[in-house]
C-alpha cells in the first residue's frame, strides 16, 4: 500500500463524482468548470496509478474493499451546495498537502508542483461558489449549512496519515491546523459556522484509507467498471 | 410638399441602406453588431445561430451519458474534455447570437419551451460505449462537414465563433474515428458493437443536413445573404463521398445496399433517406426527445436557487455606484 495508491484513488473517484454533473449544472459556465476540475483531478489520477501499476488494471479491476480513497470523495453529489462543501473542504486539504509534498524532496514533489496550480483553481473555485451560496439567498444559505454539516463527519480522516501516508514527509498535524484555518476564515466572510459535530463516524478510524467504504461506493465502482469487465482482456 | 417628401424620404434613406447591405455581402465583407442589417437577415441569424447553441448544449448529454462508463481512463479523459469543449462551443454561440439584439436566458426559455430546435441527431440514443466512436466520426463529421462553409459566413460574429469550433471539433472526430477503429481491430465483440454503432447512426447523420433541396424552407434566401455558402444536398453528398473511404478503412460497412461509386458522376450514388423518419424526430417523436428536453429543463430549473444566490451576493457585494442613496439597501 502506498501514498501513490491512495492520493490517486482520491483524485480517482472525486473525478467520477465531478463527471456526474455533465450536463446537469445551474449554468453553463458550471458544467464548464466542473468538468474541467473533473478532467484535472483524473489527470492526476493517471500520474499516481501508474507509478504504482496499470492504471486501469488499478482503476477498473479492483474491488471496494481494495480502493484507498477518503469516504469524503466518494460522497454523492447531492445538491449543488452538496457538491460545492465537498469541493471546499477537499481542496483545501489538496492544496495544503500538495504544498507541503511540492516543498520536499520526495517521490511525489514534482507530481505534486504541477498539481498545485491546478488545486489552487479548484480551490479558488470553490471558495468563490461557497461565498455565494453562503451569503447569496436565505434558501443557499440554508442549502450550503446542510452541505457543510452533511460532510462535516468525513472530514476527520483526512488528517490521519494511514496506510501507507505515514512515509510522506508531511506535518501532518499543521496540515489539520492550516486545513482548520482556512476553511474557518471562508466559512466566516460567507456568513456561514463551523460545523460542531464530531468529524468522523462513530466506528471508523480513517476508515476509507483502509478499505471500509460508505454504501454509495459500490454502486458508484460497479457503473465505473461494468463496462471494462464485461470484457476482459480487451483493449480500448 | 413637404408632407409627401419625409416617406419619400425615409423609404430613400432605407433603400440606400439595403443597398449597401447587399453590396457589402456581395463583395465578401463581413456585417458586424453595429451595422444596418434587414430585420429577416437578423432573425434567420438568430434562429440559426440559437439552433446551433442549443445543439451543442443538448449534444452533451447523449455523450455525457457514457462519461461515467467510460473503459478505460485515457478514453474516460477524452470524454470529459469533448463534454467540456461542447459547454464552452453552445457558450461562444450564444455570445455570438447576443450581438444581435437577443439575451442567452431568452435563448434558452425557448429551447425550454419548445419554440426553438436543436440539431434532430441529439434525439438517438447512446445504447454501446461505440456509440461515442460513431458520434465523433459521424455526427461531428456532418457537423464539420455543414460548419466549415459557416466560417466565411457573412455574419463576422457567427464566422469566427465557427473558426474556432471547427478546430476543435475536427480533433474530436479525429478521437471518434480512433475509438472506432480500436473497436473494430479488437476482439470480436469488440467488432460487432463497432458495426452496430455505425449502423444504427449512419441515417440520422445523413439527417443531418436537414431536407433535400426541393424542400429547404429557408436555403435560398440563406444562400443570398451568404450565410450558407452550399445547398443541404451539395454538403450531404460531400459528406458521403469523404466518409466511404473512411469506413472502408475503419474495417467497417455502411448500411445502404444502394451505395455506390457512380463513375459518370465522379461521386457517390446513395439510397433513399427515411424522411417521415425526420419529419417525426423533428416534431417531437424522435426516441429521446423527450427526455432531452426533460433533462435540460430539470437542470435549468434545479439551478434556478444556484443563479439567484449568484445575483444577489453579486448584488450585495457590487461596490455601488457614484450616487449613494441606492447604496444603502
Amino acid at each position: 500500500m502506498s501514498a501513490a495508491l491512495a492520493l490517486g484513488d482520491d483524485a480517482l473517484v472525486l473525478s467520477h463524482r465531478l463527471g456526474e454533473w455533465a450536463g446537469h449544472a445551474p449554468v453553463l459556465e458550471e458544467d464548464v468548470a466542473l468538468a474541467n476540475i473533473a478532467l484535472d483531478l483524473l489527470g492526476q489520477a493517471r500520474v499516481l496509478l501508474s507509478l504504482v501499476g496499470d492504471e486501469d488494471e488499478l482503476a477498473y479491476l479492483r474491488e471496494e474493499r481494495a480502493f484507498r480513497n477518503l469516504q469524503l470523495v466518494e460522497q454523492p453529489n447531492g445538491d449543488f451546495a452538496h457538491t460545492i462543501a465537498r469541493q471546499l473542504y477537499f481542496s483545501t486539504y489538496q492544496l495544503l498537502l500538495y504544498g507541503q509534498l511540492a516543498a520536499g524532496d520526495g517521490e511525489l514533489a514534482p507530481l505534486a508542483a504541477k498539481a498545485v496550480k491546478e488545486v489552487t483553481y479548484h480551490r479558488d473555485h470553490a471558495e468563490q461558489w461557497t461565498l455565494r451560496l453562503g451569503d447569496g439567498t436565505a434558501e443557499s444559505h440554508e442549502r450550503m449549512t446542510r452541505g457543510l454539516e452533511a460532510l462535516w463527519r468525513f472530514t476527520g480522516e483526512m488528517f490521519r496519515p494511514a496506510a501507507g501516508l505515514e512515509t510522506l514527509d508531511v506535518d501532518w498535524a499543521a496540515l489539520r491546523a492550516s486545513w482548520t484555518e482556512s476553511v474557518t476564515e471562508v466559512l466566516k466572510r460567507a456568513t456561514l459556522s463551523v460545523p460542531t459535530g464530531p468529524d468522523s463516524g462513530a466506528w471508523t478510524a480513517g476508515a476509507g484509507r483502509q478499505g471500509l467504504h460508505t454504501e454509495p461506493f459500490g454502486r458508484m465502482l460497479a457503473e465505473m467498471q461494468h463496462l471494462h469487465r464485461s470484457h476482459p482482456g480487451a483493449s480500448w | 410638399m413637404t408632407a409627401e417628401a419625409a416617406p419619400e424620404t425615409t423609404a430613400g434613406v432605407a433603400e440606400a441602406f439595403e443597398a449597401a447591405f447587399d453590396a457589402a455581402v456581395a463583395a465578401e465583407e463581413r456585417i458586424e453588431p453595429r451595422d444596418w442589417m434587414p430585420d429577416a437577415y437578423r432573425a434567420s441569424l438568430v434562429r440559426q445561430m440559437a439552433q446551433h447553441a442549443h445543439s451543442e448544449i443538448i449534444g452533451m448529454q447523449p455523450e455525457a451519458n457514457w462519461i461515467t462508463r467510460a473503459p478505460s481512463l485515457r478514453r474516460k479523459a477524452i470524454l470529459m474534455a469533448k463534454v467540456q469543449d461542447e459547454a464552452g462551443h453552445g457558450l461562444y454561440l450564444y455570445s455570438a447570437a447576443e450581438t444581435l439584439g437577443t439575451s442567452r436566458d431568452e435563448l434558452l426559455d425557448k429551447l425550454h419551451s419548445g419554440r426553438q430546435k436543436y440539431s434532430s441527431i441529439f434525439n438517438y440514443p447512446t445504447l454501446t460505449w461505440a456509440d461515442v466512436g460513431a458520434i465523433g466520426w459521424l455526427v461531428d463529421g456532418a457537423a464539420i462537414t455543414n460548419q466549415v462553409p459557416l466560417c466565411r459566413c457573412s455574419y463576422g460574429p457567427y464566422a469566427r465563433a465557427m473558426v474556432r469550433i471547427c478546430k476543435e471539433e475536427s480533433f474530436h472526430q479525429r478521437q471518434g474515428y480512433e475509438l472506432l477503429l480500436a473497436l473494430s481491430k479488437g476482439t470480436p465483440a469488440q467488432h460487432a458493437m463497432a458495426q452496430d454503432a455505425v449502423d444504427r447512426w449512419w441515417w440520422p447523420s445523413l439527417m443531418m443536413f436537414g431536407p433535400p433541396d426541393d424542400a429547404s424552407a429557408h436555403s435560398a434566401q440563406s444562400m443570398a445573404w451568404r450565410i450558407k455558402r452550399h445547398s443541404n444536398d451539395e454538403l450531404r453528398q460531400r459528406f458521403v463521398d469523404i466518409a466511404v473511404p473512411q469506413a472502408e478503412s475503419l474495417g467497417l460497412t455502411l448500411p445502404d445496399p444502394d451505395l455506390r461509386w457512380n463513375e459518370e458522376r465522379g461521386k457517390h450514388d446513395f439510397g433513399a433517406i427515411d424522411w417521415t423518419e425526420f419529419q417525426q424526430v423533428l416534431k417531437g417523436n424522435g426516441p429521446c426527445n423527450e427526455q432531452r428536453l426533460t433533462q435540460r429543463r430539470q437542470a435549468h430549473d434545479e439551478g434556478a436557487w444556484v443563479r439567484d444566490a449568484a445575483a444577489a451576493y453579486a448584488a450585495k457585494h457590487t461596490a455601488p455606484r457614484a450616487h449613494g442613496g441606492e447604496a444603502a439597501a
